[in-house]
């Protein structure tokens, strides 16, 4: 817990008062990228042309993936990510520049390599929004084309163009959608750090993230490709250029996820104030904690398996290719590895961030503190140990069945805890209905469907006829736009009054909340109908007898996209002109970063607190505050030897 | 440590609510019972025979009781979730003015207990049912691999004939985007449309010949993924002659929406009599000849036949004559 004490050369900055384009940014991050991907794609050209070829696709993969890798690293480069690294290397002092980075006033900040966590947690909230709101244009493509049964607006590749689109960008990019904001901007203030313990991974992180998302959008100039999300082999090694954009992204997201994962892992085992123990940690940031696990363990193998199937599409390596020794299931083997942490990865944020609604709006402590700390890891281990669901009807290790189940179904126990926990924290409750709390109202309904219909799902003999069927889409739709995407939006309205100092006009939130619960039902409980019906996913033709489901289902969509842009509106106009000013806790929540003034200082704590108490000692009048914000020189140090010893 | 799963066990109750506390346990209690009673006997008894997919095989009414079973499992515990949000919902809200705090209940052990024991229950039963059920039936109509330890009873034999009580084998063969079905026991005569006999043991061996399909026989409750190169088997017995549909539900590429065909199932006689016309054709053409009866590969590399002039069925040539027309370059 050795909170203050930095690199041993490093050596503060001051705050640049050069004007914004005559430093390092998104231009000349962006010069960096198109240099790159010519480079690339001329070299490759150079080293490829005329005899390597994809045999499968009859295309020459080389100079594209390569234009993409030069084209990341042009963009990192023009963007300084490697600046301080060089002049280390030079021999210069190591700068920091946290602070100064966090001070720099104006908008410019937002828009430059920044190592301040709370600069990089609002790039990442609006990068997310951006990217989230970019996944549902293509939903609501989807669902234009699925109003009649037989293609009628895209032709077949353009619907599955359209469909991997959807897919990997909600899947790919919303992985941070939590983690990225709220973890990297509340994550250190909630456990009295004044940093994080990686800020240039932390940061990196981030800007990998419009890379990822550039590239995979890159897709659609090459004809986009055909194999949804999954990427599954050896229909991707057969598919045409679009397919590396794929790949390549989901490859950039996985580093982007490991590193925040790491930094998200040694900053809280590191940089806890001290008295912050284990039992006091509060809920959201035991989530993040449990989640960066899984980017750290999983997201690797998924780097593996792109940069596999990457070779393959290019230097005829044959690893999914079953004709020449390889192996399709390795493919979907590696994959579901990485891909069931993964709905995890979705999954548990929202469960802490509903956590901490839930308290501060029952106004009570959380039920069974232990219990919920106990469900975000449980559900973290077991996640590891099921991913072979996927592939119940697959035909690889059918004995082992029996086992998958088990294991699949033993995470609905962890699950349950996070609903003991939530119904014990209503009990007697004062309960507060403001918007973060309908959102999480919201999250607990919705989850319980998404988590009933895997039990469906996880039982062999029923999941024969739900299996890759609409049932699968709804029910992981429940499970992530219902779970994860709610509490998000719960986060929004419940911290954005501290991240930017403003609130979200309250009557247009209560309509985007209603809308966005109504028709998020409507149009996504009648899927389970459809999958039970013997709907497929991923198809543009179904019987004739589902046209009248799927028009409701898609009416229903256009309306929860109308309530997307209630929200939009919402945010532009609150944050950009009507700015209704929030400043210090206005739910008096216990919780740490209530207790630092908004904006929240550059190092957010003048000195380091001492951690009191839990931050859910609601209804107990003895409870002592949280923190002592300003312990006297000295304490800090004797209290970190008492903690250690657990009698502070 | 202040905080932890032991606290106080009776909350005191709430102040200035005046007049005995209700007793919420009861209350709710008496409206689980009933909401539950009511949604399991209308699931069982209304909703169950309507249950897909029906009941035209023994897969499928298998998989129709275990759906209902399923649901009779979970409608008491949707219920009791959010009938107790409801609950709350209601008789918890605080007033406009309210700024006071809720009492300081941290935990409960007797009921964190008695919540967990009773979740694991639930899981380990439904792991017991599923793990039967997916055992005893052979597989359930999933795809079991090349080698599976879940066999349906009956006798293999070379060729196949009514009233023998013989298994009868299909080799589904899924590709870019069509399904071929091919019947070993006929000579590997081969057909654009499944037919299938009733009351008789069905073994499906399915495998594809370029990306991963997936086998769908939606009436049938079967599903088995077709890789290539691997032999994927399931098993089913029809019991009620009619249509099924067969979908792909693996996505394969840009027509996968289109990769669906219509299966009959008939008697026995009807399909015998169907399956020994149809491979006299194809032994006049020459097709018979041209191919093994059955093969994991169908590749010219292999089978010589292939990609030369293959005769045509059904206005396309057989499986494997149309994946390798006599054009494309051998490239496996």
């Amino acid at each position: 817990m050795a909170v203050e004490v930095q690199p041993e050369r490093a050596e503060p900055v001051s705050a640049s008062t050069k004007p914004y384009f005559r430093r390092m940014g998104v231009h000349t991050g962006l010069a960096g990228a198109v240099a790159g991907y010519f480079l690339g794609h001329w070299l490759g050209n150079f080293l490829s042309s005329g005899y390597l070829q994809n045999p499968l696709s009859d295309s020459n993969d080389v100079p594209i993936v390569l234009g993409y890798a030069l084209a990341t690293i042009g963009w990192l480069l023009g963007l300084g990510v490697f600046n301080d690294l060089f002049g280390t290397m030079l021999g210069r002092p190591f700068p920091d520049r946290e602070a100064a980075d966090g001070a720099e006033a104006g908008l410019g900040k937002y828009f430059r390599f920044t190592l301040n966590h709370k600069t990089v947690g609002i790039q990442y909230l609006f990068g997310m929004i951006g990217y989230f709101l970019t996944g549902g244009l293509f939903a609501m493509a989807i669902r234009t084309e699925l109003l009649s049964p037989s293609y009628h607006i895209m032709g077949p590749n353009q619907y599955l163009m359209v469909v991997g689109e959807h897919g990997t960008m909600m899947m790919m990019m919303m992985s941070s959608v939590v983690l990225g904001p709220f973890g990297q901007y509340f994550g250190p203030i909630m456990i009295g750090s004044k940093r994080v313990a990686f800020p240039r991974l932390e940061a990196l992180g981030f800007w990998l993230t419009p890379a990822a998302f550039v590239i995979l959008l890159s897709g659609i100039l090459f004809g986009g490709f055909p194999t949804g999300w999954t990427g599954y082999e050896p229909l991707a090694t057969e598919a045409k250029q679009g397919m590396d954009s794929f790949f390549f992204a989901f490859g950039l997201m996985a580093v982007s996820m490991t590193l925040a994962g790491f930094n998200m892992i040694c900053t809280v085992i590191n940089y806890r104030a001290p008295g912050m123990r284990w039992g006091r940690l509060p809920m959201f940031v035991w989530s993040m904690f449990s989640v960066s696990f899984l980017q750290v363990l999983s997201a690797p193998v998924l780097l593996g398996a792109c940069y596999m199937a990457l070779t393959d599409r290019t230097f005829q390596t044959a690893f999914f290719t079953n004709q020449l020794g390889g192996s399709s299931y390795l493919y979907e083997d590696l994959f579901w590895f990485f891909g069931h942490p993964e709905v995890y990865i979705l999954a548990l944020p929202g469960f802490g961030v509903i956590s901490e609604i839930v308290s501060v709006f029952c106004r009570k402590p959380l039920f069974g503190y232990r219990v919920a700390a106990a469900g975000m890891l449980g559900v973290g281990l077991l996640s590891f140990f099921v991913w072979q669901h996927h592939l119940f009807d697959s035909g690889i290790n059918p004995d082992m069945r029996p086992v998958f189940m088990l294991t699949t179904e033993l995470i609905s126990i962890p699950t349950g805890f996070i609903y003991l926990v939530g119904m014990g924290t209503f009990w007697k409750a004062r309960i507060r209905f403001s918007i973060p709390m309908l959102f999480a109202l919201a999250f607990y309904f919705n989850f319980l469907i998404g988590g009933i219909s895997g039990v469906f799902l996880s039982d062999v003999p029923a999941d024969v006829t739900e299996h890759g069927s609409f049932f699968v889409m709804a029910h992981f739709h429940y499970t992530i736009m219902g779970g994860l995407i709610f509490a998000f939006m719960g986060g929004i309205y419940y911290w954005l009054p501290k991240m930017l100092g403003i609130k979200l006009n309250e009557t247009l939130g209560k309509v985007h909340f209603w809308t966005m619960f109504i028709f998020f039902n409507s149009t996504f409980l009648p899927l389970f109908a459809l999958g039970l019906m013997g709907m497929p996913r991923r198809v543009f033709e179904y019987a004739n007898n589902l046209q009248t489901l799927n028009d409701w289902v898609s009416i229903s969509s256009y309306c929860l996209g109308v309530s997307m842009l209630i929200f939009l509106f919402n945010v532009v106009m609150s944050t950009l002109f009507w700015r209704q000013r929030e400043a210090g806790n206005p739910y008096r929540a216990r919780s740490l970063e209530w207790q630092v003034p908004t904006p929240v200082p550059p190092a957010n704590f003048e000195r380091i607190p001492v951690i009191l108490a839990s931050p859910y000692e609601y209804g107990d009048p003895d409870a002592p505050p949280v923190a002592d914000l300003n312990p006297p020189p000295g304490v800090v140090s004797s209290a970190y030897v008492g903690a250690s010893r657990g009698e502070a | 440590m202040t905080s932890g799963t032991t606290g106080t066990p009776a909350a005191p109750p709430a102040p200035g609510a005046g007049g005995r506390e209700p007793r919420h346990w009861l209350r709710l209690f008496v409206m689980w019972f009933v909401l539950s009673l009511a949604a399991d006997l209308i699931t069982w008894y209304v909703w169950r025979p309507h249950l897909p997919p029906g009941d035209m095989s023994t897969s499928a009414t298998g998989q129709q009781f275990d759906f209902a079973v399923l649901a009779v499992t979970g409608f008491p515990v949707v219920i009791a979730v959010l009938l107790y949000f409801a609950y709350a919902i209601v008789a918890w809200r605080a007033g406009p003015d309210d700024e006071g705090d809720g009492p300081p209940i941290h935990g409960h052990t007797k009921v964190s207990v008695t919540w967990i024991i009773t979740t694991s229950l639930i899981v380990l039963w439904a792991f017991a049912f599923g793990t039967f059920e997916l055992i005893v039936p052979a597989g359930a109509g999933s795809g079991e691999g090349p080698n599976p330890v879940w066999n349906l009873a009956g006798k293999t034999s070379s060729t196949w004939a009514p009233g023998q009580g013989d298994k009868l084998q299909v080799q589904v063969i899924g590709q870019q985007w069509a399904w071929t079905f091919r019947y070993p026991q006929f000579g590997g005569m081969e057909s654009s449309k499944l037919y299938l006999p009733t009351g008789t043991p069905i073994e499906f061996h399915v495998t594809s010949l370029d990306v991963i399909h997936s086998f769908w026989a939606y009436q049938l409750g079967v599903k088995a993924d077709a890789n290539p190169g691997v032999d994927d088997v399931a098993y089913t017995t029809v019991h009620q002659k009619g249509t099924f549909e067969v979908r792909c539900n693996e996505l394969c590429g840009i027509w996968h929406g289109a990769m669906y065909t219509y299966g009959n199932a008939v008697s026995p006689a009807r399909f015998a009599s169907w399956a020994t016309s149809v491979r006299g054709k194809e032994a006049k053409d020459g097709l018979l000849r041209a191919l093994p009866k059955y093969a994991l590969t169908y590749d010219p590399t292999v089978i010589s036949a292939i990609g030369k002039n293959l005769p045509k069925i059904d206005g396309i040539t057989g499986a494997a004559g149309y994946y390798y027309p006599p054009s494309d370059p051998v490239t496996p």
